[in-house]
């Protein structure tokens, strides 16, 4: 781009956005378009899991099968979880990653804009093919609908699905590559494009969290990739690797998926915790406690990630010094997640807070993935987990940190760059409704499923003994109270994006709000940083080097 | 609500709410047909139907009414069990439940003491610190300390709960697509458990029948294992076909069953008496339908019942001859809830 400094300074004049759809969208490179498609996405996979899991809480709602058939509450179950993970949550904060990075650092746009394209397109792609056996199944009553064993897709069990087995692992393929693309583009943007004076140690936390989560990507996801290779070689090609009538075995896939599953919940929230370490500074205006251990803190939860994967198999007949070395290596993680929680309380302590909806979520965040890392904590007690494991109580577990956690802070971080990105202020009232119904119907939703798994009631069930009736009642209607309420969202960001008559946003949009995009105009124009930033200390969240 | 919930699926017949007598909330609710609704047809017409049924639902809750079967509902915590292992587990349960109960209370406390004294609108102002390499020591050394003294009874436990040798009997078990297979080893005894049928034609979906009337609902068998108390049992676990776990909570263990693979477990269960659990890891479209049922009989009887079992003609002759009934599942499972 080549404007000169004076250009820069009133650019949202003129855009030189692309004219046309086609154009504009299809053949994007700029940072903050693919930014955008990547959150619509997000969103719209949102709905549609959501939808899913309204199935599932239907059912569960009353004793006895009342709606649909095991098999395809099994299938909702399966696929549920791959479109929340591939399909919400990952591609929400590659999408903030994509706007942002570059306006945090002070980058005209993504390292390699047309990669760029490239991992966003394939997306679309990889979700038709996931989604289309279900689709057929649910709309046309064709073949036999989607994969049934479960998102962690163990054989012998998903060597039972019929073609949609094929359909899964190409779809897993696809996503995998625009993961590891995306991963690429992160750090080497990250790495080669900050404007001079953002030292490493002065990048926002967020920038942080994403450098080390794209590592964690480009080193897990071509595992996976091989463990489904396998999984289509053996469905598909005679080849016997999870077999044991073939000399293979199926525990070994197990080993594989969680050597890749386990830094995947990291990858899932890391990122969270980099959003919330921006906004809480922000509303307590005052600097992130211990900005140092924080980067450490996710360095070592990042390297720990990849030493704890058995955690997730204690039950499948690991020998006793297997056992240990895994139980322990899991409970140090609580070591340097306790380190973020306690820097995040501090951050708070004589500050001088106010409770916009950015911040109310991130407050959310802070105590309700505690509550999750709690029963973390508890589950990697491998005694106890010989109890807890496979029972609802995993299932209200990773809710915690995946809901309360992940998409709480998805959402924290919507609402406090939105803004920025409209040039609008949201309807802040309609925000605020947003969180508390969201956060008390989300507990309702649950935190009774901590009672049910320690009562007993397995996970992946369609039905149930009465005993488990009435806090399974409990839950399906936090579920679709939570279920309703995140059309207030929707709302509120349509609402933003297009009503005229709201609020224009100040380019500082939070008073206490630091960091080098908050010095670009709001909306921040199409392209921002076309030279470099001439950066301040004081412009920054921790210029603080010294910590 | 139990009795609510009865009445509502046991009903067959009747007009739908939406056109009967509409006496009250809790009548509202009972008289739902749903035959009608299954008859919609669409899954996600019947999703609507849910959502039309929350109204009347929520207001249900409020007429809650103790169940009459002896079931224990609104169940918050885990069984300490009927062993020593089991207690065990429930006991290293406990204590990281209250040690997260405790340090929970002391961040969320600290959190709501900021949140109510730091804010704006009181006049707090902003103090400029951003480190105090003193308290991050401390908050780094307390937990890691904490940590080693949860981990410490955990070892104990699970070197404990490792250790399969000296038992006194073997029973392998065989998970199956949708049932459990047993074998005692040291005798040619052998046979498969499955879904006990009351349970089996409730659960199917439209069968109009309320699972509130049937005894153990889910958590029944045709046969239930049969093992002597007091007597250290070893159990050998594996699969016939895909992977499933073997759990019975009162025990304190799940073990998963898998092809190809043979795991080991043990148990000691000094008292009689009947234990229920089901199969722990997602199997298929039955998995919530192959529960296990394990009787515990005092060692003279387990001896007898396993002659029986062996030699199934002089069984007969004796169950002509004894007044008593047979305890297996038929009459063991009525009374327990
Ligand atoms: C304090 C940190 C954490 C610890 C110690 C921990 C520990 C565990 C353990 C031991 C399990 C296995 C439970 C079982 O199946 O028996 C588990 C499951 C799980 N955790 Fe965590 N966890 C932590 C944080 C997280 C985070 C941050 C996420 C994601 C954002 C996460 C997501 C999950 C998921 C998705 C599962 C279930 C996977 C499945 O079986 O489908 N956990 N966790
Ligand atoms: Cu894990
Ligand atoms: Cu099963």
């Amino acid at each position: 781009m080549a404007h000169d400094a004076s250009a820069h300074r009133d650019e949202h004049g003129h855009d030189h956005k692309p004219h046309g759809f086609v154009n504009r969208w299809l053949y994007a490179t700029n940072h903050k378009d693919i930014g955008t498609m990547y959150l619509v996405m997000a969103l719209v996979m949102f709905f549609v899991g959501g939808l899913m899991a309204m199935v599932i809480r239907g059912e569960l709602m009353y004793p006895g099968l009342q709606l649909v058939e095991p098999e395809f509450f099994n299938q909702m179950t399966t696929m549920h979880a791959l479109v929340m993970i591939f399909g919400a949550v990952m591609p929400a904060f590659v999408g903030l990653a994509n706007w942002m990075v570059p306006m945090m650092i002070g980058a005209p746009d993504m390292a390699l804009p047309r990669m760029n394209n490239w991992s966003f397109w394939i997306m679309p792609f990889a979700f038709t093919v996931l989604l289309l056996p279900l689709a057929l199944k649910v709309f046309f009553g064709i073949g036999a609908g989607g994969p049934a064993g479960g998102w962690t897709l163990y054989p012998p069990l998903s060597l039972q699905g019929g073609d949609s087995v094929a359909f899964t692992i190409f779809a897993v393929h696809m996503m995998g590559i625009s993961s590891i693309m995306g991963a690429i583009n992160i750090i080497a943007t990250i790495l080669n494009m900050r404007a001079p004076g953002m030292d490493l140690l002065k990048m926002p936390v967020f920038v942080w969290a994403w450098l080390i989560t794209a590592f964690l990507l480009i080193a897990v996801m071509p595992v996976l990739a091989g463990a489904v290779t396998m999984l289509l070689t053996d469905k598909f090609f005679g080849t016997t690797f999870f077999s044991a009538s073939g000399g293979g075995d199926p525990v070994m896939f197990q080993h594989i998926f969680w050597f890749f599953g386990h830094p995947e919940v990291y990858i899932m929230i890391l990122p969270a915790f980099g959003v919330v370490s921006e906004i809480i500074p922000t509303f307590a205006r005052k600097p992130l406690f211990g900005y140092k251990a924080m980067v450490y803190a996710i360095a070592s939860i990042a390297f720990l990630s990849f030493i704890v994967w058995a955690h997730h198999m204690f039950t499948v007949g690991i020998p006793l010094g297997g056992e240990l070395f895994f139980m322990y290596a899991t409970m140090l993680i609580a070591v340097p997640t306790g380190i973020k929680v306690f820097n995040w309380v501090f951050t708070m302590w004589r500050g001088s807070m106010t409770f916009e909806t950015p911040m109310l979520f991130a407050l959310g965040f802070v105590i309700m993935f505690t509550i999750g890392g709690f029963s973390g904590l508890m589950l990697a007690i491998v005694p106890a987990d010989f109890q807890y494991h496979d029972t609802y109580f995993v299932v209200a577990h990773f809710h915690y940190v995946l809901v309360t956690g992940a998409v709480f802070s998805i959402m924290a971080a919507t609402y406090y760059w939105l803004p920025k990105w409209s040039g609008r202020m949201y309807n802040e009232t309609l925000g605020k409704w947003h969180f508390w119904l969201s956060t008390v119907f989300v507990n309702l939703l649950f935190f009774p499923q901590h009672f049910l798994g320690l009562a007993g009631m397995p996970r992946r069930i369609p039905d149930y003994n009465v005993a488990f009736a009435d806090w399974n009642l409990v839950s399906s209607i936090g579920g679709f109270g939570f279920g309703l309420s995140q059309l207030i969202f929707a709302y509120i960001v349509w609402d933003c994006v297009r009503n005229q008559s709201l609020a224009k946003a100040a380019d500082r949009v939070w008073e206490g709000a630091r960091g080098l995009e908050w010095t670009l105009p709001s909306p921040a124009p199409y392209h921002s940083f076309a030279t470099p930033p001439v950066i301040e200390d004081r412009m920054l969240a921790h210029a603080d080097v010294a910590h | 609500m139990g009795v609510l919930l009865a009445r509502g699926r046991a009903r067959r017949s009747g007009n739908g709410w939406w056109v009967g007598r509409v006496p009250g909330p809790a009548s509202r609710y009972m008289d739902l047909n749903w035959r009608r609704v299954f008859r919609m047809g669409g899954v996600m017409k019947r999703i609507g139907t849910i959502y039309l049924r929350l109204a009347s639902a929520a207001l249900a809750l409020g007429f809650s009414l103790p169940s009459l079967a002896a079931v224990e509902r609104w169940k918050l915590n885990m069984t300490p069990g009927v062993t020593e292992v089991s207690r065990q587990v429930y006991d290293i349960h406990m204590t990281i439940l209250w040690i997260c109960i405790v340090i929970g209370v002391l961040v969320f406390g600290a959190m709501a003491v900021a949140i109510f004294r730091f804010r704006k609108s009181r006049g707090a102002v902003a103090a400029t610190w951003s480190h105090n390499d003193k308290a991050e020591v401390v908050l780094t050394i307390v937990p890691v300390l904490i940590l080693v003294a949860m981990a410490w009874p955990a070892t104990q436990v699970l070197i404990h709960m490792a250790d399969t040798r000296n038992a006194e009997m073997t029973i392998e078990v065989t998970g199956y697509q949708w049932k459990w297979g047993y074998r005692y080893v040291d005798s040619d005894v052998s046979f498969i458990s499955s879904l006990a049928r009351n349970s089996d034609d409730t659960r199917q979906l439209g069968s109009g029948l309320s699972p509130d009337q049937v005894k153990s609902y889910l958590l029944d068998v045709d046969r239930p294992l049969v093992i002597p108390a007091d007597t250290k049992v070893r159990f050998v676990i594996t699969s016939g076909d895909v992977i499933h776990s073997w759990w019975v909570p009162a025990l304190g263990w799940k073990q998963d069953a898998i092809p190809g693979i043979i795991n080991d477990q043990w148990t000691l269960v000094k008292e009689p008496g009947i234990y229920r659990g089901q199969c722990a890891e997602l199997c298929g479209k039955d998995h919530g339908f192959m529960p296990i049922v394990v009787e515990v009989k005092p060692k003279t009887e387990f001896a007898q019942w396993l002659a029986a079992q062996q030699n199934p003609d002089a069984a007969a002759a004796a169950a002509a001859i004894a007044t008593t009934a047979e305890p297996v599942a038929a009459a063991a499972a009525p009374g327990q809830g």
